[in-house]
C-alpha cells in the first residue's frame, strides 16, 4: 500500500474507523442521541472526503478496489440514503423498547458494504461488500424486539438472500474456472479471452445474475419483497429498497461495462426478459395491494426494471457511458423518491401501533390532518409515477431518450405499458389522501421533528432537480468523465 | 414581455391564493379573480401592441445536454386560445362563486395552476415544454374533480387520469422517437419545434410516431373511440372544472392536432386522411346519437362536446384553409356555448340538487331568466346562422366537401341529430308542465346574468364577424403552409 492508496481510501477509511469508534462508543456511554450525533459525523465526514477526491483520476487498488468517479457518485448516494435512515429511525424508534444503539453502528456497518460494492473490481471485493452489507441487513430487519413480522421478514430475508449469494459465489466459481481470473479487467481483456460459449464460463454467468436478479428483486425472483418489505421496520425498509438495490446495481453495472458481458446474446436476452418481466409483473401485482409498503415493494420492482434498459444498453450504444450518467442520474430520482415514500410511512408509524403505518386506510384524509406530510407522500407518488416537473420525470425521460439512442424499442414499449398501469396505484393512494374523514380510527403519532426536517428537503429537491436538472446532469457527467457539459 | 413572466404569475398567484384562505374563506376567490385579470391584460397588451404573426416570444436554454429550451411563442392561433384560456377560467371563478364552501384556497389554487398549464400548452414551442405543461395541468385537474367532484368522482377522476396519461405517455415516446431520429440524421439533439419542422424521417417510423401523437390528441379531442373519459369527468367535476375541462381542454387536443401533428408529418398526416375524418364524422354522428338518449343534463352536454369536436377533427385532417378556419372559429364557439351550458347545469344542480331531467321540467315558469340563456345557448349548440358554431361548421362542411364528399354528407347528418338533442334538452328541462316537485327557484342574478350575457355576445361576434378571427389565424395557418402567407 502506497500513500496514494490511502488517500483514495479515505472515505472508506473514515467510515471504518467509525465503526469501531461508534463500537467502542457503545460499550462505554450508551446514549440514542450520542449514537445518532455520532453516526451522523461519521457519515459526513466520509461524505466530505467523497466530495474531495471526485475529481481525482481513477486509482486502482492492487485490482482489488477502483475508486474513482463512479464509485464517488454511488458512495455519495450510499451515505445520503444512509444519513436520512438514521434521523427517520431515531424518531421511528424512540417510544419503543429495546437496545436501540447498535441499529445506528449496523447502519454505517451496512453503508461500508455498499461501498465496497461500488467500487469494487474484483470479485473478491463483491462478496465481501455484499457480505457486509446482507449480514448488517439480516439484524437491521429484524431488529425491532416487539411483534413477529420483523422477525419472520429477517428469517425470509436471512434464507433467501443467503441462498442467493451461494448462487453468485458458485458463478463466481464457475468463471474462475473457465478463466482463471477473479479481476474484472482481465475478465474482459482479450488475453484471458475463453470462448464466449464455452459451458462452465456461460454457466458461472447464468448462475451469477441470477443471485444478481434476486438481489435487485427482478420478476421472476421478487417472491421475498414483499414480505420482507413489509415486516421490516418502515426507515429499514427504505434503506434496503436504495441502499441495498443501488450496491448491487452498482457492482452488476461496473460489471458489464468492464467486462462486456452483455455481448453475450444469451445474457442480454435473459436480462431483457427479466426487464419486460419485471415492469409489467412488479405493476400489476401493484394493483393488488391494500398495503402501502407492499405497494412500493412491488412499485420498486418495476423501478428497478426499468432502470434495467440502462443497463441494457451498456451493450447497444456505442458510447457506454451514456448508459452510466443515465444509470446514475435514474437512481438518484429512485433514491430520493424512495426515501420519501418510506420516510412518510415512517413518520406516521406510531410506536403504539401493533404495525407501521402501512393499510391504505390509514392515508384516508391525511391531507387535511398532516397537510405537510401528505404534500410530501403526494410530490414522491408522483415523482414515482414520472410527473413533469419531478426528478421522476427526468429519471425516466432519461431512460426514454437512452433507450431511443439504442433503439430498444420493446423495452421502452413495457416501460410505457408498466408505467400507464402504475399511474392507477398511486392515484389510488393519492385519491384516498385527499378525501375527507378517516382521522377518526387512527391514532395521531407524534411530530418527529427530525425525520420532518430530512423529508421538507428531500421533498424540495424531487422538485428542484425536476425543475432544474441541468447542475446534477452536468455534475454526473463531468464525475464520470463525459466531457462537456 | 416575457411570457414565462406571466405563466409564473399565474403560478405564484395560485400559490397565493392558497394561503389566503387563512385570513378568509372568502378571500381566495377574489384572489384568484385579480390574478386572471391581471394575466388577461397582460394578454390585452400583448394583443393590441403585437402586430404579427409572433406577439411575444421567450427563448433560452434549459437543459443543454438534450437541446431543451423554454421556448414560448405566441402566434395568432395561440393566442385567441390563450384569451380564451384567462376568459373562460374568469368564467369558471365566476361559476363556483357560492358552489364552493370547503378548502376554497386549493380549491382556486387547483383552477389557477390548470389555466397556468393550458397557456403554456398553447405557448410552448419546445416539445419537451410542451409535454411538460401537457401533463402538469392534468394534475390539479384531477384535484378538481376528486376532491369537489360530485356522488362518483373517484371513478371519474381515474378515469380522465387514466386515459390522458397512458396516451400523454404514448405521446413522450413519440416526441422522444421523433427527436432521436432527427438526431441520426441531423446530428442536432434539439426538441425545438422549429428545427423539427425540417426533420428528414424514414416514412415507415414517421407513420408510426404521428400516429402516438395522433392518439394523445384524440383522446383529450376527444374522438370515438377514445372518448369514454369524457361524459364521466364532464359529469362529476363541479361546474368550474366542467367549464375548463369542456371550454379548453379539449381545444388542446385540436390545437395539437393543427399545430404539430400534420406539420411536422405531412406526408403521414395525408397517408392518415381518410380515417381521420371518418373518425371525425364518425364522432360527430355518435356523439349526437348518445347526447340524444342522454337523461342527464350534464352527460348530455357532455357528449354533444363529442360530436362538436368531431368536426373540428374533421376539419384539420381536411387541411385546406376553408376547413381549418372552420375548425378554429368551431374550437372558440364551443369553448364558450359549452362553458355556458355546463355552467346552467351547474346552476341548476346548485339549486334542485338533481341533474336529471326527469326531475326538471316547465322550469321556464320559475326562472324565466334562466330559460331565456338557456335557449340561446340551446340554439347556438345547434347551429344557428348568425352565431359562431354556424361558421365554424360550415366552414368546416365547406372545405371538407372538396376532400371527401361521402364523409362530409354523413358529418352534416350529424347536425340534424344536434336539432334534436339540443331542442329535446330545452322541451325536458324547461318547458312542459311545471314539475311538482320544484315550488321555487331562484333565477340568475346580476353575475351569472352578465357572465352569460359576455358569452352571448362572443358567440353573435363570432357569428356575425367570424373575419376578425380568421384573419388573425391566417398567418399561422401560412406558416403552416395553408393558404396565402
Amino acid at each position: 500500500m502506497i500513500k496514494q492508496d490511502f488517500v483514495a481510501l479515505a472515505p472508506y477509511l473514515a467510515v471504518a474507523g467509525g465503526i469501531v469508534l461508534l463500537m467502542l462508543l457503545v460499550s462505554f456511554w450508551r446514549s440514542v442521541r450520542v449514537m445518532l450525533t455520532m453516526t451522523v459525523v461519521v457519515l459526513l465526514v466520509s461524505l466530505g472526503l467523497v466530495g474531495v477526491g471526485i475529481g481525482n483520476p481513477p486509482h486502482l487498488i492492487s485490482g482489488f478496489l477502483l475508486i474513482d468517479g463512479y464509485a464517488a457518485l454511488f458512495n455519495a448516494l450510499f451515505i445520503i440514503a444512509a444519513i436520512v435512515t438514521a434521523l427517520l429511525a431515531y424518531g421511528y424508534m424512540r417510544g419503543r423498547g429495546g437496545e436501540q444503539e447498535e441499529f445506528y453502528l449496523l447502519l454505517v456497518l451496512a453503508t461500508l458494504g455498499a461501498m465496497t460494492m461500488a467500487a469494487a473490481h474484483h470479485f473478491a471485493a463483491v462478496l465481501l461488500g455484499l457480505e457486509i452489507l446482507s449480514i448488517s441487513l439480516y439484524v437491521l430487519i429484524g431488529y425491532s424486539e416487539e411483534g413477529h413480522p420483523p422477525l419472520e421478514a429477517a428469517l425470509k430475508y436471512l434464507v433467501l438472500s443467503g441462498v442467493a449469494s451461494t448462487t453468485m459465489l458458485f458463478g463466481m466459481a464457475l468463471i474462475y474456472n473457465a478463466t482463471g481470473t477473479l479481476v474484472f479487467s482481465e475478465l474482459g481483456s482479450t488475453d484471458f479471452a475463453v470462448p464466449r460459449d464455452e459451458l462452465y464460463y456461460l454457466a458461472g454467468q447464468g448462475l451469477l445474475f441470477a443471485g444478481i436478479a434476486f438481489k435487485l428483486s427482478l420478476v421472476p425472483f421478487h417472491m421475498w419483497t414483499p414480505d420482507v418489505y413489509q415486516g421490516a421496520p418502515a426507515p429499514v425498509t427504505g434503506f434496503l429498497a436504495t441502499v441495498s438495490k443501488g450496491a448491487v446495481f452498482a457492482f452488476v453495472l461496473r460489471y458489464a461495462l468492464i467486462t462486456d458481458v452483455l455481448a453475450i446474446p444469451v445474457m442480454s436476452t435473459v436480462l431483457l426478459v427479466f426487464a419486460v418481466l419485471s415492469m409489467l409483473g412488479g405493476n400489476l401485482l401493484a394493483l393488488l395491494q391494500n398495503n402501502v409498503k407492499r405497494l412500493l415493494a412491488y412499485s420498486s420492482i418495476a423501478h428497478i426494471g426499468y432502470l434495467l434498459i440502462a443497463l441494457l444498453a451498456v451493450g447497444v450504444l456505442a458510447d457506454s457511458l451514456i448508459a452510466v450518467e443515465a444509470s446514475i442520474v435514474y437512481l438518484v430520482g429512485y433514491f430520493l423518491m424512495t426515501l420519501a415514500a418510506f420516510g412518510v410511512v415512517t413518520v406516521l408509524s406510531s410506536s403504539s401501533m401493533e404495525v407501521d403505518a402501512e393499510s391504505i386506510d390509514a392515508y384516508t384524509g391525511l391531507f387535511w390532518r398532516r397537510p405537510l406530510c401528505a404534500v410530501i407522500m403526494t410530490t414522491a407518488l408522483l415523482s414515482l409515477t414520472g410527473i413533469p416537473l419531478t426528478v421522476g420525470f427526468v429519471a425516466k425521460f432519461y431512460l426514454i431518450a437512452t433507450g431511443a439512442e439504442g433503439g430498444m424499442w420493446l423495452l421502452l414499449w413495457a416501460l410505457v405499458v408498466g408505467s400507464a398501469i402504475a399511474v392507477y396505484y398511486y392515484m389510488r393512494v393519492i385519491f384516498v389522501m385527499v378525501q375527507k374523514g378517516g382521522g377518526d380510527s387512527y391514532t395521531h403519532p407524534s411530530v418527529k421533528v427530525e425525520g420532518m426536517a430530512v423529508l421538507v428537503v428531500i421533498g424540495l429537491s424531487l422538485i428542484l432537480f425536476g425543475v432544474y436538472p441541468s447542475p446534477l446532469i452536468d455534475f454526473v457527467r463531468s464525475s464520470i468523465g463525459i466531457a462537456g457539459g | 414581455m416575457n411570457l414565462l413572466a406571466l405563466i409564473l404569475l399565474m403560478l405564484a398567484g395560485g400559490g397565493i391564493a392558497w394561503v389566503s384562505e387563512r385570513f378568509n374563506p372568502k378571500a381566495p376567490q377574489w384572489v384568484a379573480l385579480f390574478v386572471l385579470l391581471l394575466a388577461g391584460f397582460w394578454v390585452y397588451g400583448l394583443w393590441v401592441s403585437g402586430d404579427g404573426p409572433i406577439y411575444a416570444e421567450t427563448k433560452f436554454a434549459w437543459i443543454p445536454r438534450f437541446g431543451i429550451s423554454v421556448y414560448l411563442s405566441l402566434d395568432g392561433l395561440s393566442l385567441m386560445l390563450v384569451a380564451l384560456t384567462l376568459f373562460l377560467g374568469v368564467v369558471a371563478i365566476a361559476s363556483s362563486w357560492t358552489e364552493i364552501r370547503e378548502r376554497t384556497g386549493f380549491f382556486q389554487f387547483n383552477l389557477i395552476w390548470t389555466l397556468a398549464g393550458l397557456v403554456g400548452v398553447f405557448a410552448a414551442l419546445d416539445l419537451f415544454l410542451f409535454f411538460l405543461f401537457w401533463e402538469v395541468m392534468l394534475i390539479p385537474m384531477y384535484f378538481l374533480i376528486a376532491i369537489w367532484g360530485h356522488e362518483n368522482r373517484g371513478y371519474a377522476a381515474m378515469k380522465f387520469f387514466l386515459f390522458t396519461q397512458a396516451s400523454g405517455l404514448l405521446m413522450l415516446l413519440a416526441i422522444v422517437a421523433l427527436v432521436y431520429q432527427n438526431y441520426a440524421t441531423s446530428g442536432v439533439l434539439t426538441f425545438d419545434y422549429q428545427a423539427l419542422l425540417g426533420a428528414e424521417i424514414d416514412p415507415d417510423i414517421a407513420f408510426w410516431i404521428m400516429l402516438g401523437f395522433f392518439i394523445a390528441f384524440v383522446v383529450k379531442l376527444p374522438g370515438v373511440p377514445f372518448h369514454t373519459w369524457l361524459p364521466d369527468a364532464h359529469t362529476q367535476a363541479p361546474t368550474a372544472g366542467s367549464v375548463i375541462l369542456a371550454g379548453v381542454m379539449l381545444k388542446t387536443g385540436a390545437y395539437g392536432l393543427i399545430r404539430f401533428v400534420v406539420p411536422l408529418f405531412p406526408e403521414a398526416a395525408l397517408d392518415f386522411r381518410w380515417p381521420a375524418m371518418v373518425l371525425g364524422a364518425v364522432s360527430v354522428i355518435y356523439g349526437g346519437y348518445m347526447a340524444f338518449s342522454q337523461s342527464d343534463f350534464k352527460r348530455l352536454v357532455a357528449y354533444s362536446s363529442v360530436s362538436h369536436m368531431g368536426f373540428v377533427l374533421l376539419g384539420v385532417f381536411a387541411w385546406n384553409q376553408l376547413a381549418l378556419q372552420g375548425s378554429i372559429v368551431q374550437m372558440l364557439a364551443h369553448g364558450f356555448s359549452s362553458a355556458a351550458l355546463f355552467m346552467l347545469a351547474g346552476a341548476l344542480q346548485e339549486r334542485l340538487h338533481t341533474r336529471e331531467m326527469s326531475d326538471m321540467g316547465g322550469l321556464w315558469v320559475r326562472a324565466p331568466r334562466m330559460g331565456v340563456i338557456t335557449l340561446f345557448f340551446v340554439v347556438a349548440s345547434l347551429g344557428m346562422p348568425g352565431l359562431g358554431t354556424f361558421v365554424g361548421e360550415f366552414l368546416v362542411l365547406l372545405g371538407a366537401f372538396q376532400v371527401d364528399v361521402t364523409v362530409t354528407v354523413a358529418a352534416a347528418i350529424g347536425i340534424v341529430f344536434a336539432a334534436v338533442y339540443s331542442l329535446s334538452l330545452m322541451q325536458r328541462s324547461f318547458q312542459g308542465p311545471p314539475n311538482t316537485n320544484v315550488e321555487t327557484m331562484a333565477d340568475f342574478g346580476l353575475r351569472e346574468m352578465s357572465v352569460m350575457l359576455v358569452m352571448a355576445l362572443a358567440l353573435v361576434w363570432l357569428g356575425i364577424f367570424p373575419q376578425a378571427v380568421l384573419e388573425m389565424a391566417a398567418p399561422s395557418l401560412a406558416s403552416m403552409g395553408v393558404g396565402a402567407p
